[in-house]
This record gives C-alpha cells, structure tokens and sequence, in this order.
C-alpha cells in the first residue's frame, strides 16, 4: 500500500515537473574583459572563431582572446551590424552602416554604394551561398556574383517589394528570403528565378486580426529558413511566425512562451526548433514547450522560465544568464550558444547534467 | 610576313601609306616562358606561350621528342613531383590541360578562372589551384572530378605558385598592386594558402611592391622568395638619373630571416630589371633570379645573403630595399642569357640550371659550379626576324634607359599595364599624374598620352621616351619603327563577359541602350557632346578627340584629355586619367557631378549597375 502511494506521489511529482529544457552557464563579456563596445548586433560563430558585431568595432573572439577591427584596419564602418562567414574559402562577410565587408585572412575589401554595385551603404544582413553574395540594405537586396563581379539589386522595380528597406536575409540553396522592414517577407526560388511576397493579411494594424491565416506582421526583423524541412521562421516587431509552404502558425506573448512580442531574431535549429531574441530575453522553442533565459527585468537576477505544452510557467534555479535581456541575436557553437544583447556578449556553456559541463 | 633587313624600308613606306600596322603576326615564334625538368633529369618540358605548346625535349638524345598542343597563351607549367602528370595554366583559354608524362598526352582539360597564369596540384594530387589573373583569385580544383570547387580571394593580378616541401603551404604572387588609397605607396601581398583546408591562411603585406612575379622556398621550407618591382610613381620620373624609378628586389620570408625582409638586386650605377624567375639551388647554397630586361640571371649566395639580413637592425631590415649598395654584400654573380629570359629551373642534382629565353627562342644551360653558360637549346623557331618580333625583343629590354634601369615592360608589365598611377614629367611633385594605360588595341587609338600631344606612336615611344623616361639615346630610327611594329601587333586578349554566341545578357542589353541613349529619363535631349556613345564612338570606342569631362584636377595642367578607348576597359581599374576614380562605379558616383562626363546622374543604381556590365563586353 505504501509502495503504490509512493509511487504515486511520484508520479504526480513527474507530472508536475517542467519539461527538460536546455541548461546553461553563462559567461559574459564586455568591454572590460575584450568586447569592443557592450552594444552587440550580432553574432557569428565560425568554427572556433566568434565574430561580436558591435556599435564600436568588429571583434574576433580566438584562443580565449579578443581581437578587434575598426575602420582604420579596413573595416567600411565601425557599426557592425551583421556577420556571415563563407564556409568554403573562410572569408568573413560584414555588414556596416557604411558598406559590405570582405575579411579574409588578414585583408579586408570594402563594397559601397559608390565603388561598387552595392544599393545602398546601410547594409543590415549578409549571407553567402556558394559564390553569391547576399546583401540587405536600406534601399533593397544587393547580390554579388563573386566570381564574375557583376551586382544584381532587387527593388520594388524587379521584385514585389513595396518597401525597400530590406533588414535581414537568409540564402539557402533553394531558396533566399528577406526580412523588409514593413513589408512582410520576401522568397526568391533559386531554380525558378521568381520572387513571392509574404505579407500580414490585416495589413499593417498592430492588432492580429486572422492568427494563423498569414505572416503575423508587416515590421519583420528577421527570417531563418529551416531548408531540409522546408520551414521558414520570420520574427517582426509583433511576434513570430512559423511557415510550412502552406499553413502558417504565428507566436504571441499571450499564447507562447515568448516573453515579448518584439523580436530582433529568430534563428532556426530545425523545422521544429527555434531560438527567438527579444527585448526581454532569449527564448527557446522545443515545438512544445519553451524556455526563456535572461536576468529577471526587475530584479536583474539570473533567470530561466520553462513553459510546457499546457502553458504552465516554472522558474527554474540558475546561477548565472545572459549578460542583458535585450537580446538581438544568437549562434551556437556545437550545444553552446553565443548570445548578442544590448550589454555585452554571452556565451552559454550547455550544462548536460546538474553542475557540470 | 615581312623580315626585318629585307623590307624594313618597304615597310616603312608601307605603313606610312596605310597607317596600319601588323595586327596578327603570320610568324608564331615559340616564346619559352616556363621550363620543367623530369625527375631523373632527362626530360626538359618547355612552355611555349606563343605557339601553344610544351615541347619536350630528350637532354641524353638532345633532341625534342614531341610537342604537346595546349590551350592559348599558355602561361605556367607544373610537374608534379613524382614526374607523372604536368598541368599548364591555358591563359586565354581559360582552362588548365593535364598532361600525362608517360604518353605525352593531354588526358584532361580543367576549368579555370579568368585568365590562369599558373597551376600546381597538391601532394596527394587532391586538389589542383590555379592562379587567375584577371578574376584575382585562385581556383581550387577537385582532380576527383575535373570540377572547380570554389575560388579564394588572392591579390589582383593573381599570377604565380609555389608549393611548400610539406606540401601544407600554397603561395600565390599577384602582378598588379591591391587597390588602395589614390597617391600611396603601392601594397601587394603573398597569399599562404592551407593545402589541408583549402583556405587562405595568412597573407604576407609586402609594402611598397607592385609587380610581384615568381615566388619559390627552399627544400628545407625555410627561406621564401619572391622577385619583385619596387616602383617609385609617386614622384617625377626626372629622378631616373638618381636611381628612383623601379627598385628591383626580393622579398624574402620564412623561418630562416623571420619577419619578411625585401632586399635590392640592383647596384649602385647598374640596374638588373624586371626580376621575374627565381631559384633556389637544391643545396640552398644560391638562388637564381632571372631578370627579363637585363638579358641576365643574378645569382645571390644564400648563406651572405642571411648572414646580411640578420646582422641588419629592424630599422635597416625595413630600409634595406632601398640600400642599393646592400646587393654587394650577396651577389655573387650576373650570368648573360639569352634574349629576355623568364622561367627557370633545375636539373636534379643542381648541378644545371636551364633558362628560357622567351625572346630568344632558346634555353641558356648553366653550369651552377662554374656559373657560366655552356650551352642553348634552341627552339624551332622562324629563322627571320620580322618587325614585330625585333620590336618584342625592345620592348622587353632595358638596355635603352640609363643604366638599365628599366624598359618597357616594367610599367607595362607582361605588355599590358601595372595598374599605377605615375608622375612622369619634371613639372613638379605631384603634377599632371596619369594613370597607366592598356597597350592592346591601341594602334589606331592616336593621338597618344592622357593630353594627346603625341600624334602617333612614333613620337609617343621615340623622343617622349628619350626625354622622360629613359634619359639616353634611346631607339634608332629601324628600332623605333620595330618597336612600334609590335605595340600595334599586340592581340587583343578575349573578353570574358561576352556571351559565346555574341548575344547581351539582359543587363548588359539594358546597359547598352543607356549607352546609347540620346534623351534622358524625363525626355530632355543629351548633347551629342555629353552622349557615351559618341566620344566612346567607333571600333575602339573612343572619337580619337580630346574632351573636358570636368575630371581635371587643380594640379593637371590641363582639363583637357585624351578621349580613352573602352576595349577590355574592365581590366583596367583605376580609372580616368589620373586613376584618381578606384572602379568604373566611381568615375559617375564620384567624379561626375554636373553629370559632363556624359550624363549619368538621372540613373538609378540598378542602371548604373547595368550600364557597366554593358562596359564589361567592350
């Protein structure tokens, strides 16, 4: 009799439990220990490499030590906006608020709005695939055809892109896809050659009239496109939003475990799986459940927020998070992830069992 | 065909009545420019840039046992090291041919980039890279499959290989200076490429360079070298007489000397340019460095040469280059070759060193103990001399300038440009700058120079040249004709954004109608003086008139210049008379505000964009 009550209790203690998400030690860095300016846009891992996008400089994090480059080493502006590493030949690509960056080994080759084909010099996102380069920029997408050197730019002349103010690109082989601020998302079919445009059924109104029949805002901040399941992730200034080719599934503060509605990021692990940056903190999604790290907005201590499948909320102890709740992007490195915020860098060391590595 | 003794006076006339030259030369010398030695030293495999081919020569029989047809203009020959397969870099052809070394056959034809000027495979015959010289990158090529896997960022101009002794290392010179600031010393650079990665490693700065050719390491992998111009455009070329126009030079790299250090060739009184080859003895004990235009090769003792180098403080390291005295201290001999020799290399055991003499049409054979040259193998070549071989063989030589300082292929480098921007007249520091242009298809181009007070070649090669550049009795009169003869021979290389069947891609169709547009946007008409296509007129583009585009600059004496011609414009960056615009965007993004170098500023991007993909098939 004691046993079957025992193993009740149990049970229900189970049940109770929040699903297991993953854990992590962070380790932040500022200006004080390397960073070169505390306000990181962006971040890059490359092999052991992790590139800081900051307001101040680029900084190359290498062998435990920082490295940091300016314009007076080549870099075409000293906000960094957005890195993406080729991982064919190793060179690094950067966008600035003053033109697109190649770094590699050593040298940096800038393109800007006035010695090349670039669009525009306010360049938001880069991505490479294969031997294109994508830009996002503030007057449209720029692509360089690296081995020929010929620029193709895609505006509201040749696309059906409205509003031109591309923020964040995405190339896979298949497909490219544009974040436009204001104007929805973009999908560029590589086999096809044709642009479709995705955008928010009810328009530009803050209030999300048709959940789920559409992209959940016009303001989109960022896309991440899971290609071998054939899932796009879009994040905007009023959610996230999940498309699978034919259905849509949008996020919300009030029914996710998203902390905030507004999102500077999203990247995908799969089609399931997605990591969302806001300005309250790093959120995790599972395809069920989530989990959101960050110092707590009030108290500023170490927080991390699990919420199951039925919506049940649970603090879980930590010791240490990421270095600010305003997130702007994420990496991983194997199971660690790099984190970019508002004040500081953090890298989330994966904690497999309880206190250790 | 005309012969250079027989015909000269017809000839003359000839010309003078047509005012044309020879284009395509009937006469195809073979033009060794590389050279390779089997392992068990009995095979010599010759390059022949001007007949397309390797020639394959017995040293036991002494007699040529075959002749490989390659791709156009091959440039650069490897033998990999077990002797089995040789790869030549097919410059106009794009291509690298794969040759097997038993059957002396061509058993595959590899892609390329834009113009491959070199190719070497890896140990383990992984991967091949290629060195292109227009595109500026290296290929990485699977030898798998035969396909070009990506392309690595290299130095513009990116021209020759050297494969480490581990194999971990590849290093890829480049000809042409890395764009940079207008008016600043010259930057070039060793790209060090990681075999086991396929990636670019590191790239060594070597500063104040332009016109880096041949780099080699020692069979220990210690010591790199790598031959190299040193030229001083940045102030009047008057100061040929005190030694200041090119310094001809080595960088020298690796464990053996540390940070790079660059070291002068030259003497005092005495110039040895431009330095192309470079050698180094199996035993380390000497390199060789073939010098083009000196019709010699320097040979320089290793063992003084570091003993120099590190008895040298870090501030003399660095001004060593200049030091043209420094030389004395590790030459130790300078062998006359034949005409303009180029590629070298040696037999096994060092003992011989064999030189191609490109202009020549034959290879000096050296005795390294003795450092004489005991012997030539002489290509199948024509027996006459026509004009423009004659006019090759001066345009190549130094021996016109004033202590042999240079000639003219140092600033037209390999006969094209090298991409600098020069004060060429003793008008002042830093007046009247002009940019180096291209020679190919510039025969029917006059008037000549960026002010156009020359009228025709003649006086643009004969007394100008004289005058300013080489402050000697230059050319005779025959001379002069030849070397002019051959400047308008010159082919003109394929363009590589036209489509094969000559038709314009959708950009480039749109940028031609821009070219050709006589109204702007709104409707308003162009002045035909301020239209592309009229100044940029006819079958080189240019309406052979001078112009004020308002690109003048208060230190030209003049506004007013030359209007250039387009073909193969894209090859030529930077760009207007002064170079002072880096690419063709800025020569309208910068320098044409009141929209008088044609009427540019009612485009959008986009059609600027189209307009110079249009520029790109010229």
């Amino acid at each position: 009799m004691k046993t079957i009550a025992l193993l009740t209790v149990l049970a229900g203690a189970a049940l109770a439990a929040p699903p297991d998400m993953p854990r992590f030690r962070w380790e932040n860095f500022t200006t004080a220990n390397g960073l070169p300016d505390n306000h990181v846009f962006n971040v890059c891992v490359d092999g052991a490499r992790v590139w800081a996008a900051t307001e101040n400089g680029l900084g190359l994090y290498q062998n435990g030590k920082w490295r940091v480059f300016t314009p007076a080493d080549g870099l075409a502006h000293r906000a960094a906006l957005f890195v993406a590493p080729d991982p064919r030949t190793g060179d690094v690509w950067i966008a600035t608020m003053g033109g697109l960056s190649r770094y590699s080994a050593g040298r940096f080759d800038t393109f800007t709005q006035l010695n090349s084909g670039l669009a525009n010099d306010v360049v938001y996102g880069v991505a490479v695939q294969g031997d294109y380069v994508w830009a996002a920029t503030a007057a449209g997408g720029s692509r360089l055809n690296t081995r020929t050197g010929e620029w193709t730019l895609f505006n509201e002349r040749n696309t059906p892109m409205y509003e031109i103010w591309t923020y964040a690109v995405d190339a896979k082989p298949t497909k490219v896809y544009y974040a436009v601020w204001g104007g929805g998302v973009l999908e560029y079919d590589v086999k096809t050659r044709q642009w479709k445009d995705y955008n928010d059924p009810d328009g530009e109104t803050e209030i999300v009239l048709y959940k789920d029949q559409g992209l959940v805002h016009e303001i989109t901040t960022s896309v991440s496109y899971a290609e071998r399941d054939g899932i796009l992730w879009v994040a905007t200034y009023f959610g996230a939003s999940r498309y699978d080719g034919r259905n849509w599934h949008n996020f919300l503060e009030k029914d996710s475990g998203l902390p905030s509605n507004f999102l500077n990021q999203v990247k995908a692990v799969d089609g399931t799986r997605a990591w969302f940056s806001t300005d309250k903190g790093l959120a995790y999604y599972d395809g069920d459940n989530w989990a959101v790290y960050r110092p707590a907005p009030d108290s500023h201590k170490p927080e991390m927020l699990v919420r199951d499948a039925a919506g049940k909320v649970t603090r879980v102890a930590v010791e240490s998070a990421p270095a600010h709740h305003y997130v702007l992007g994420v990496d991983f490195q194997g199971d660690d992830l790099w984190v970019a915020t508002a004040h500081g860098l953090s890298h989330g060391i994966r904690l497999h069992q309880e206190g250790s590595r | 065909m005309r012969t250079r003794r027989a015909g000269h006076i017809a000839g003359v006339l000839l010309l003078a009545l047509a005012g044309l030259g020879a284009r395509t030369p009937a006469v195809r010398y073979p033009s060794p420019i590389e050279i390779a030695v089997s392992p068990d030293g009995v095979r010599l495999y010759i390059l022949c840039e001007g007949t397309d081919e390797v020639a394959v020569y017995d040293t036991r029989a002494a007699a040529f046992v075959k002749r490989i047809a390659v791709g156009r203009v091959p440039k650069g020959l490897w033998l990999t090291a077990d002797g089995k397969r040789l790869y030549v870099a097919n410059s106009w052809s794009d291509s690298v041919s794969e040759i097997d070394a038993a059957s002396l056959a061509v058993t595959r034809t590899l892609p390329a980039g834009e113009e491959p000027n070199a190719a070497l495979a890896d140990r383990a015959g992984r991967f091949l890279y290629v060195a292109n010289r227009i595109s500026s990158d290296v290929s990485v090529v699977d030898l798998a499959d035969g396909r070009e896997v990506k392309r690595l960022a290299a130095g513009r101009g990116a021209a020759y290989l050297a494969l480490s002794p581990d194999g971990a290392r590849v290093y890829c010179t480049h000809i042409y200076p890395l764009p940079g600031r207008h008016r600043t010393p010259p930057e070039s650079e060793i790209t060090v490429i990681d075999t086991a990665r396929q990636e670019v490693a590191e790239r060594k700065p070597l500063h104040n360079a332009a016109g880096v050719f041949h780099v080699t390491l020692s069979s220990d992998g210690r010591l790199g070298l790598a031959a190299q111009l040193r030229p001083k455009n940045l102030i009047p070329l008057a100061h040929v007489e005190h030694g200041w126009v090119f310094g001809n030079s080595l960088a020298v790299f690796g464990a053996d000397v540390g940070e790079p250090v660059q070291i002068p060739l030259d003497e005092l009184d005495r110039y040895y340019t431009p330095p192309f080859a470079v050698a180094i003895a199996p035993d380390k004990s000497a390199a060789y460095v073939s010098t083009t235009g000196s019709d010699s090769v320097t040979v320089i003792d290793v063992e003084r040469l570091l003993r120099t180098i590190a008895a040298a403080s870090p501030e003399e390291r660095r001004a060593m280059a200049n030091d043209l005295s420094a030389s004395a201290n590790y030459v130790a001999a300078r062998i006359p070759v034949g005409h303009g020799p180029k590629g070298m290399a040696f037999s096994p055991d060092g003992r011989t060193l064999y030189v191609t003499n490109r202009t020549g049409d034959d290879i000096s054979v050296i005795d390294t103990a003795t450092r004489k040259v005991t012997g030539a193998i002489a290509l199948d070549a024509p027996r006459e001399l026509t004009f423009e071989r004659s006019g090759e063989r001066l345009f190549f030589s130094a021996r016109f300038a004033f202590q042999g300082h240079f000639g003219c292929a140092n600033c037209h480098l390999e006969a094209t440009f090298d991409g600098l921007q020069w004060d060429l007249e003793p008008d002042g520091f830093g007046k009247d700058i002009v940019d180096n242009r291209l020679l190919e298809d510039v025969a029917d181009t006059g008037p000549f120079k960026w002010n156009g007070t020359n009228p025709n070649l003649e006086t643009e090669c004969g007394p100008r040249t004289e005058k300013y550049f080489y402050r000697s009795q230059s050319y005779s009169p025959e001379e002069l004709f030849d070397l002019v003869a051959f400047i308008k021979s010159m082919p003109l290389r394929p363009n590589r954004h036209r489509l094969p069947d000559g038709e314009l891609t959708a950009a480039q169709e749109r940028g031609r109608a821009i070219f050709e547009r006589t109204r702007k946007k709104d409707g308003t008409p162009i002045p035909e003086s301020n239209q592309c296509a009229v100044c940029h007129s006819g079958p080189h583009y240019t309406d052979q008139k001078l112009a004020d585009v308002g690109t003048g600059k208060p230190t030209d004496r003049s506004p007013v210049f030359d209007t250039p011609q387009l073909t193969n414009v894209v090859l030529t960056a930077p760009y207007l008379h002064d170079g002072s615009a880096h690419t063709l965007e800025e020569i309208w993004t910068v320098f044409n505000p009141q929209d008088r170098h044609g009427v540019t500023n009612d485009l959008q991007k986009d059609e600027l964009n189209d307009l110079i993909e249009y520029l790109k098939t010229l």
